[in-house]
């Protein structure tokens, strides 16, 4: 019964690193370039939402209002940020992303303060069945994440937009001559990415209510590497990565011998998995040209 | 004599000859008792922080891969040479002790580099880059969760201290051993293979050189002075604290190499240099609130480098006005190395304009064809 509980706290925690990590892998496979500042977006939401919860004490409002804002940073970003360095080396962009990350998090200090902010959704309690005790919040992100992941899953297979995604990951130049707007879709990439984490923000305060500057940062990480453990560019990878990753911190953190290095076998896990296979579980491999 | 000293290249020597002459300048100092504690710990910081950009930007700017767990290897350093620090500093006495650790430190750090390489053989790029992040997070992971009797644990490692006097100054010497290793690695036939590695590495693959080779080499090396790094910070402080390893730490040394410039090592120390001097003055300026203005303004300064010094658009701007640009105003031009009928390849355009080709050829009556002009200069 505790194990059963254990996965299914595993798939909760896991389904919120996949909503994260899609965020990570759909820009690595549009745009090329590893987007530093996209746990720090995370965190935007959070205050965002912790803001909004402040005036309205509408939930459903108050992730509204974060997920549009969200949006808004991340294509104001895109475009004031890495739009100009298109065609620049990978490294610059990088850092560039970086430098977002960091600016991100200190006006979020400056604004908001050092001290952690504590964000009450709402009470929502267990859910008791069957002998066993589940956290409701569990299978509100659960239900979410699925949600979200079909929905993405339909629009970039059946929609004109989504398949010029797929275009654009395949072949940017290619897409470009098919007449595919290329800076459009890194846009809408990169509104869809923002959009995502404010639903992960959402998620990681039902979770633990505390809220400071540094929220998205370790579980933008773990959302990455969940993100390269499936093969960074594909979506059924990083949703694959991501529920592993959180399946396994789950199950670590029960084992008490293990359980301080939780972080350090997630992290093994991404090394042993790279070692066998190079691009990830589900990456393609690339021959590469001279 | 005059003639081997005038075939010296001197520039390949310049950044000894300053390094050594701050040493001295900053020695006589201290000995004559003008410089405060203060000033000391600012330089062994420093000194600290040349050596960890010098050494990463071996592995960014030359070897070309990108690494994001510097700190992993000075945790290492830190950690490995502290403790041996303490345990025989009542055996061996000061200054043996600092010796034998900055050297087991390294050494440690190194094997641990070359266990990171390996995995650098196969792995490309982002994902080398997101392995050495883990790697550098394992390792602090697994410190942090180290009993109190072995390393501390999360209430850190206590290390012995120094003669504050000397350390900086030794810190400084090594920051000189690392220039020399780097630079004559780089300089010889070795890091010409270093260097083709990182431009395209099949065709350095296709001319014979040993890539796997290569890339442990400057792997280890690095990984080596990072840890020297490591033992000097808990040198300097005192005590190792994991937290300090974070992957933020890695990623300031990496903004360090690349503020300086990739591939310039001279770019490095003095980016090094200054972003650990303002950040150390800055620190006891502004405090409370005032310490967030100092991250935001770095961030902004960061964004704002890094777009001016890579965006393609403005490619003619940084042409027109840089510092090589300035300074030649001033020098005597040269004859032009280009003879008249030799095509400047770099001026090619790439992109045609098609709007501009056209319109060029359907404006055939436009007031500006060269006939009407000379009809109306008649």
């Amino acid at each position: 019964m505790e194990f059963i509980e254990t996965l299914i706290n595993g798939l909760s925690m896991g389904s919120t690193y996949a909503v994260i990590a899609l965020g990570y892998t759909m820009v690595y496979g549009i745009a090329k370039m590893l987007n530093f500042a996209h746990g720090d977006v995370i965190m935007v939401g959070g205050y965002l939402i912790y803001v909004s919860m402040v005036a309205t004490k509408n939930p459903f409002i108050a992730l509204g209002a974060a997920v549009v804002l969200c949006i808004l940073l991340g294509v104001t970003i895109e475009k004031i940020a890495y739009k100009p360095l298109r065609g620049a080396s990978p490294l610059a962009v990088l850092i560039t992303a970086i430098g977002v990350s960091y600016l991100l998090q200190s006006s979020a200090q400056m604004i908001f303060g050092s001290a952690p902010k504590m964000v009450n959704i709402a009470e929502l309690g267990n859910l008791k069945f069957a002998g066993l005790s589940i956290p409701v919040y569990t299978l509100i992100t659960l239900g979410c994440s699925v949600i979200i992941m079909t929905a993405l899953s339909i629009f970039v297979k059946y929609t004109k937009t989504g398949r010029a995604m797929i275009a654009v990951s395949e072949d940017k130049g290619a897409a470009q001559l098919m007449g595919i707007n290329v800076n459009r879709i890194i846009m809408i990439t990169f509104a869809i990415g923002s959009g995502l984490a404010a639903f992960a923000g959402l998620f990681m305060l039902m979770k633990s209510p505390s809220l400071s500057n540094t929220l998205g940062a370790m579980p933008g990480i773990k959302a990455f590497t969940a993100a390269v453990i499936g093969g960074i560019g594909s979506i059924p990878g990083a949703m694959l990565g991501g529920i592993l990753m959180g399946v396994v911190e789950a199950v670590s953190y029960t084992i008490p011998p293990i359980a301080p290095y939780t972080d350090a076998i997630e992290f093994m896990l991404l090394i042993v998995i790279l070692l066998v296979r190079p691009t990830g579980i589900l990456g393609k491999k690339r021959r590469e040209k001279v | 004599m005059m003639t081997k000293l005038k075939n010296i290249k001197w520039n390949h020597y310049a950044n000894y000859i300053v390094v050594a002459a701050f040493t001295l300048i900053f020695a006589i100092l201290s000995l004559t008792g003008f410089l405060e504690s203060s000033d000391k710990y600012l330089l062994e910081k420093i000194a600290i922080a040349i050596t960890l950009a010098v050494s990463l930007s071996m592995v960014v700017g030359f070897l070309g891969e990108l690494s994001l767990g510097h700190a992993g290897f000075m945790c290492i350093g830190a950690y490995i040479g502290g403790k041996t620090a303490v345990v025989l500093e009542p055996v061996l006495g000061e200054a043996p002790t600092l010796l034998i650790s900055l050297l087991v430190g390294g050494a440690v750090a190194a094997v641990f580099g070359m266990i990171i390489g390996l995995p650098a053989l196969r792995l490309r790029g982002d994902y080398l880059a997101i392995v050495t992040l883990a790697f550098g997070e394992i390792v602090r992971s697994i410190f942090m969760n180290s009993s109190r009797e072995s390393f501390g644990g999360s209430l850190g490692l206590d290390t012995p201290r120094f003669n504050k006097d000397v350390l900086f100054i030794i810190a400084f010497v090594i920051v000189l051993a690392c220039l020399a290793v780097t630079q004559n690695l780089i300089r010889s036939k070795h890091g010409r293979a270093i260097t083709a590695i990182r431009d395209n590495e099949i065709a350095a693959r296709a001319t014979g050189i040993d890539v796997t080779k290569y890339k442990l080499l400057v792997f280890t090396v690095s990984s080596f002075f990072a840890g020297i790094a490591g033992v000097l910070y808990s040198y300097s402080n005192f005590t190792v604290q994991s937290t300090k390893f974070s992957y933020n730490y890695s990623i300031e040394i990496l903004v360090m190499v690349v503020l300086g410039g990739m591939g310039n090592i001279n770019g490095s120390i003095i980016a090094a240099a200054l972003i650990t001097f303002l950040d150390v003055e800055l620190q006891t300026i502004l405090t409370g609130n005032l310490a967030v203005l100092q991250d935001l303004i770095y961030a902004l300064i960061l964004i704002v480098l890094v777009i001016y010094n890579n965006a393609p658009a403005l490619k003619p701007f940084r042409e027109k006005h840089n510092l090589k640009a300035f300074i030649g105003k001033f020098r005597k031009p040269e004859p032009s190395k280009h003879r008249d009928d030799e095509a400047k390849w770099d001026r090619v355009p790439t992109k045609i304009k098609m709007d501009e080709v056209l319109s060029v050829d359907l404006q055939v009556s436009s007031p500006y064809t060269p006939d009407k002009a000379e009809k109306e200069e008649k």
